[in-house]
């Protein structure tokens, strides 16, 4: 099936997202082409998976998985074989925390696996102006595979493409951010501080493609 | 390779020598940055050879537009029309609450196109001065939100004026019909607004670079100068004086006027979206051509250029419009 997947990004949501978002891209040389790797981005859109999967390179497509929750991914036959099959999550059963299941085992698992983990620790879609609290399941990763490069992404203006609650999308120009590798030092409280100063600095790169 | 001769005769001669002189002036281009680094070494001149393999891609989807005649250039044009706005409006003071009036502005396009396609000049002339700019507003309105309204509805018009109206100009001067004396066909009249707007953009580059003193408005475009202003004028002015006559019915007091008028109007385009890129705070309006910036950047000029040369071509000679 990976055919499938490769075709519906080349052919269908390539060009969607070039008519969509203009799919400008800062620093594409410092995307990752080998797992394990994590790929740490702000999260406001639906748009966000899209378009990060079709600025890949094509030689490292099928490697990129992004975490995303069960509970709304996995809802549903087509929702949940659309995520499966074009997407290629890794779920995050994050509805099962409190009850002290091992949340991030698939997760390492892929990256065991020598995936190409892309992970929003916001937790969930913001309003896309200001990132908001980070939740720190990437350190725990990070702790796991201290080899793994963890690259900061930057989405700007996929929010205003299609907000949260919306239903029609609005061609409006992105850009997409790639920072540095952000270093693992082995503390995770430091490594979540570093991470998000890493996320904030390409936000101030960013054009002002935003709401007045 | 009969099918593609025949083609190729078929299409007005100066046409062709016009497209071969531009590959010729691109490959001396090329040529120039292959021996600069020898010339004066140590400079970077990857932005140099990024904006001339630009030029190639660029060229060569006009070029190939021109060639197959209105219905190839109307879509071209189009498609530029559309992203120049995407640009325009992504980056320009809009509130959320216009996320759909954004969308109601995409929509004019293929009106104002269709306008063109089938050949009603008087609405196209009317559509968006006239209609889209009371619409839009009215639409606005209805939204409810009044803060910064005025700013808002008056930004929504400048865009779609200069990236939509204007540009599809160009376009319109593709549906001169036959029986005008046009020497090289409407596809010629065309190809010589593009390649002087583009000539007068890069002499005003060149002799700026090689005489500039002087900055000409140094608030707005600190790399302008007067003397890159004055060569590129009187370059680009002679250059339409001596092609006038073979792309172009015009002669005399009609040639003369558009050879003095186009180059200060590229001059006027280039600066007014510099203003505006100053006042959003940005350099290029995205980086969707590699060494050139966004659509905006490169289509500045022609925004204005395109109205000018179709009205002093429709008054001084066409009839159709």
């Amino acid at each position: 099936m990976r055919w499938l997947r490769r075709a519906a990004i080349v052919v269908l949501f390539r060009p969607l997202a070039r008519i969509f978002t203009g799919a400008d891209i800062i620093g594409r040389q410092r995307l990752p082409l080998k797992g394990p790797a994590i790929l740490v981005a702000n999260h406001a859109s639906h748009v966000d998976t899209l378009l990060l999967l079709t600025i890949y390179p094509s030689k490292a497509l099928d490697r990129v998985r992004p975490a995303a929750a069960a509970d709304y991914f996995l809802k549903g036959a087509l929702m949940s074989w659309f995520s499966r099959r074009i997407l290629n999550i890794v779920p995050v059963a994050r509805d099962r925390v409190a009850a002290g299941d091992d949340v991030l085992a698939p997760a390492r698992a892929a990256l065991a696996a020598g995936d190409i983990l892309l992970v929003f620790p916001e937790g969930t879609r913001g309003d896309g102006e200001e990132l908001a609290k980070l939740k720190n399941g990437v350190s725990r990763l990070v702790a796991a595979f201290p080899d793994a490069p963890v690259i900061p992404i930057w989405l700007q203006g996929a929010a205003r493409v299609l907000p949260k609650g919306a239903a029609v999308p609005v061609p409006m120009n992105c850009t997409v951010l790639v920072g540095e590798p952000v270093p693992w030092a082995g503390d995770r409280a430091e490594f979540m501080e570093a991470l998000r100063a890493a996320l904030e600095n390409l936000h101030a790169l960013a054009p002002p493609q935003r709401w007045a | 390779m009969t099918a593609i001769s025949r083609f190729l005769a078929d299409q007005p001669p100066a046409l062709l020598w016009g497209l071969v002189g531009v590959l010729g002036a691109l490959t001396l281009a090329v040529a120039v940055t292959a021996l600069l680094p020898r010339l004066r070494p140590g400079k970077d001149y990857t932005n140099l050879r990024q904006r001339i393999s630009s030029w190639w891609v660029m060229i060569a989807l006009l070029a190939a537009a021109l060639l197959a005649g209105w219905v190839a250039v109307t879509a071209l044009f189009a498609v530029i029309s559309f992203i120049a706005l995407r640009e325009f409006l992504s980056l320009a003071h809009m509130r959320p609450e216009d996320r759909l009036i954004v969308l109601a502005a995409y929509l004019t396009i293929p009106v104002s196109y269709g306008f063109i396609a089938a050949d009603i000049y008087g609405f196209y002339l009317v559509f968006m001065p006239v209609y889209v700019f009371m619409f839009l507003p009215f639409a606005m309105a209805c939204i409810g939100q009044t803060r910064n309204y005025l700013p808002t509805a008056a930004t929504f018009h400048w865009g779609l004026m200069t990236c939509v109206y204007n540009l599809g100009f160009a376009a319109m001067l593709m549906r001169a019909p036959a029986s005008e004396a046009l020497p090289a066909g409407p596809a010629g009249a065309l190809f010589l607004l593009l390649a002087a707007t583009s000539a007068n953009d890069v002499a005003q580059y060149v002799w700026g670079k090689l005489l500039g003193r002087h900055k000409i408005m140094p608030t707005v475009s600190p790399n302008k100068t007067w003397e890159g202003f004055r060569g590129g004028w009187a370059t680009t002015a002679a250059l339409i004086w001596g092609l006038g006559p073979v792309f172009t019915p015009l002669q005399g007091v009609g040639l003369a006027t558009l050879a003095l008028a186009l180059p200060l109007a590229g001059f006027a385009g280039d600066v007014t979206i510099s203003a505006v890129k100053r006042d959003i705070g940005v350099k290029d309006t995205s980086a969707l051509i590699p060494g050139h910036g966004g659509i905006l950047d490169r289509t500045d000029s022609l925004l204005f250029t395109a109205p000018l040369y179709f009205h002093l071509l429709a008054y001084f000679g066409l009839e159709h419009f």
